[in-house]
């Protein structure tokens, strides 16, 4: 039977894949000098600063920008990298806003990464302004979201536990 | 009446009932779109307040096992509800094999449909480290070394090296492949972690080491002298980019049936009538003595028969088989609670079920949080 044991190419490659380790490169000496005590614990969160520190000297291009042809009151958004996810949720918060006149959203085409927000306003606020609103209300949703369902789960698993200890 | 003295009477108890009812007909469906909106209704407010919110919203839970859980988010709109679910299948990330080296491979299973078939077998280790010690891998620079960019705090290593051979000690009229040969079976159980580094061997060990959630996923059947020797990486990902990425197998919800008896149901009817529905969601019960004098009722002189009752609408599927029978025709009214959204999530392992949903509602968050400062930065010229 024909071997399909591909040698001498596949071989180094497979020495190719070996990582670089702790002891061999830069990025990780530092995190494992901060973890010469052994502590797993320590050592996690020294790592995770370390990206964390690494992700913030990363800046985040401009990803939302005024199309042309807004005023003031009647503005539309375009989000890139954004989709239904954000596009529907914001929608329906700024909606609530009773200085919003119109709002909607569309993905103009499926294969760009883009989600577009039209936003009309009355004389009270600005399109902008709605726009900044909408954001901060979301985020008040999701900690009530978050905390009233963290407050159901541990309830429902205490009177779980209550019941399977009887 | 008088002319409209510009102040209306608020709401009473049925009509918000009805705002909130998606009605569910033989041929139709209405009131499908949400009207919780400032100047729908004249003289209501709706707009957005987090108490407002916060008072109305309530969450149930119907089930919460490690990898499966149901609850109900009650006082939602439907963007919202739908943004988590979005999130659950697509934005959090997760570790998968991501690239198989194939050393060996002699089976009959082709080395791209292998990779295939490795990529989408979930995986679990410890908790703490898959989330904060892996990184999300980062793809080298165009032109930089292939593996510039890999690292213990983004990559992981597993092994898998199966030689099919032949039991020796098997009967000799032996049928099953199983018994007459060693690995003719090869299950994710035989996919090996390979630590690299000072910390991987530490954090994910014991409990917390790498290793397959289903043990028991068949890979490939081998027959001697057959061999499978490839080694893998593992890399963190997102849904949205391949769905082994993704923490759930299911991430769903549908809104809450009603179903409305509108005239009594009696007798042989309620039987008919129960077995229009899923099983326990129409119950029978007997006619009261109290309920059978009552003029008008429509129950006189039918104490002692079977009644139909709803038990439990959160069961029923909404068939809508009940609309097909004549005799049920004006006694019974279908729809299902708008805001009423009943989730069911099942985690492929790495994640608990309930920590899914608290991180996909973090992460709407971190996405708005990202947006904060964008839109303040926003060039603001037309």
């Amino acid at each position: 039977m024909p071997s399909r044991d591909k040698s001498p190419e596949d071989a180094s490659m497979a020495d190719a894949t070996a990582i670089p380790t702790s002891g061999q490169k830069e990025p990780v000496i530092g995190m494992s000098e901060e973890n010469v005590g052994g502590l797993e614990e320590d050592g996690l969160d020294a790592s995770g600063e370390a990206a964390a520190a690494a992700e913030e000297e990363e800046i985040e291009p401009q990803r939302v920008r005024i199309l042309p042809g807004s005023s003031e009151t009647a503005a539309s958004f375009e989000f890139l990298d954004e989709g239904h996810t954000l596009g529907n949720a914001l929608r329906y918060i700024i909606m609530k806003n009773p200085d919003v006149e119109f709002c909607a959203y569309s993905i103009p085409h499926p294969s760009e990464a883009k989600m577009n927000i039209r936003i009309q306003t009355y004389d009270t606020t600005t399109a902008t302004e709605a726009l900044e609103k909408g954001l901060q209300d979301l985020e008040d949703l999701c900690d009530v979201v978050s905390e009233k369902f963290w407050e159901a789960r541990n309830e429902f698993n205490a009177t779980k536990d209550t019941a399977m200890q009887e | 009446m008088a002319p409209s003295s510009g102040r209306r009477s608020a709401p009473t108890k049925e009509q918000l009932e009805d705002r909130k009812t998606v009605g569910i007909n033989k041929e139709t469906v209405t009131n499908t779109v949400s009207t919780d909106f400032p100047d729908h209704f004249p003289d209501e407010d709706h707009a957005w307040d987090v108490d407002h919110f916060r008072d109305n919203f309530s969450i149930q839970f119907h089930q919460n096992d490690q990898f499966d859980s149901q609850f109900s988010l009650i006082g939602i709109d439907a963007s919202i509800a739908n943004a988590f679910r979005r999130i659950l299948i697509a934005e959090i990330p997760t570790l998968a094999i991501e690239t198989v080296f194939v050393h060996n491979n002699t089976s009959v299973i082709q080395d791209e449909v292998l990779a295939h078939r490795l990529g989408l077998i979930p995986f679990q280790g410890d908790k703490k480290g898959l989330r904060d010690f892996i990184k999300p891998f980062v793809k080298p620079a165009e032109g930089a070394d292939q593996y510039s960019t890999t690292f213990d705090y983004n990559t992981v290593c597993l092994k898998l090296n199966v030689e099919c051979t032949h039991n020796k000690d098997a009967a000799p009229n032996e049928k099953d492949p199983q018994k007459l040969y060693h690995n003719a079976h090869v299950y994710a159980k035989d996919i090996i972690f390979d630590p690299v580094g000072d910390k991987q061997p530490e954090i994910f060990s014991g409990e917390g080491i790498i290793k397959s959630t289903n043990p028991d996923i068949l890979i490939a059947k081998l027959r001697p002298p057959q061999v499978i020797n490839v080694e893998m990486h593992m890399h963190k990902g997102y849904g949205s980019d391949h769905s082994k990425f993704s923490p759930v197998a299911t991430a769903s919800y549908r809104l809450m049936p009603i179903i409305k008896i509108l005239q009594p149901i009696l007798g042989a009817e309620a039987k008919k009538f129960q077995e229009c529905f899923m099983p326990g969601v129409i119950e029978l019960e007997k006619v009261t003595k109290e309920e059978a004098s009552k003029k008008g009722s429509g129950y006189e002189g039918r104490q002692g028969e079977p009644k139909a009752v709803v038990a439990n609408p959160m069961h029923d599927t909404v068939s809508r088989e009940v609309l097909r029978h004549e005799e049920f025709e004006g006694k019974v009214k279908l729809g299902r609670r708008r805001d009423h959204f009943i989730f069911s999530i099942e985690s492929t392992g790495q994640w608990d079920s309930d920590e899914l949903f608290i991180e996909s509602v973090l992460m709407l968050k971190l996405k708005i949080n990202k947006l904060k400062p964008q839109v303040e930065n926003m060039v603001r010229s037309f």
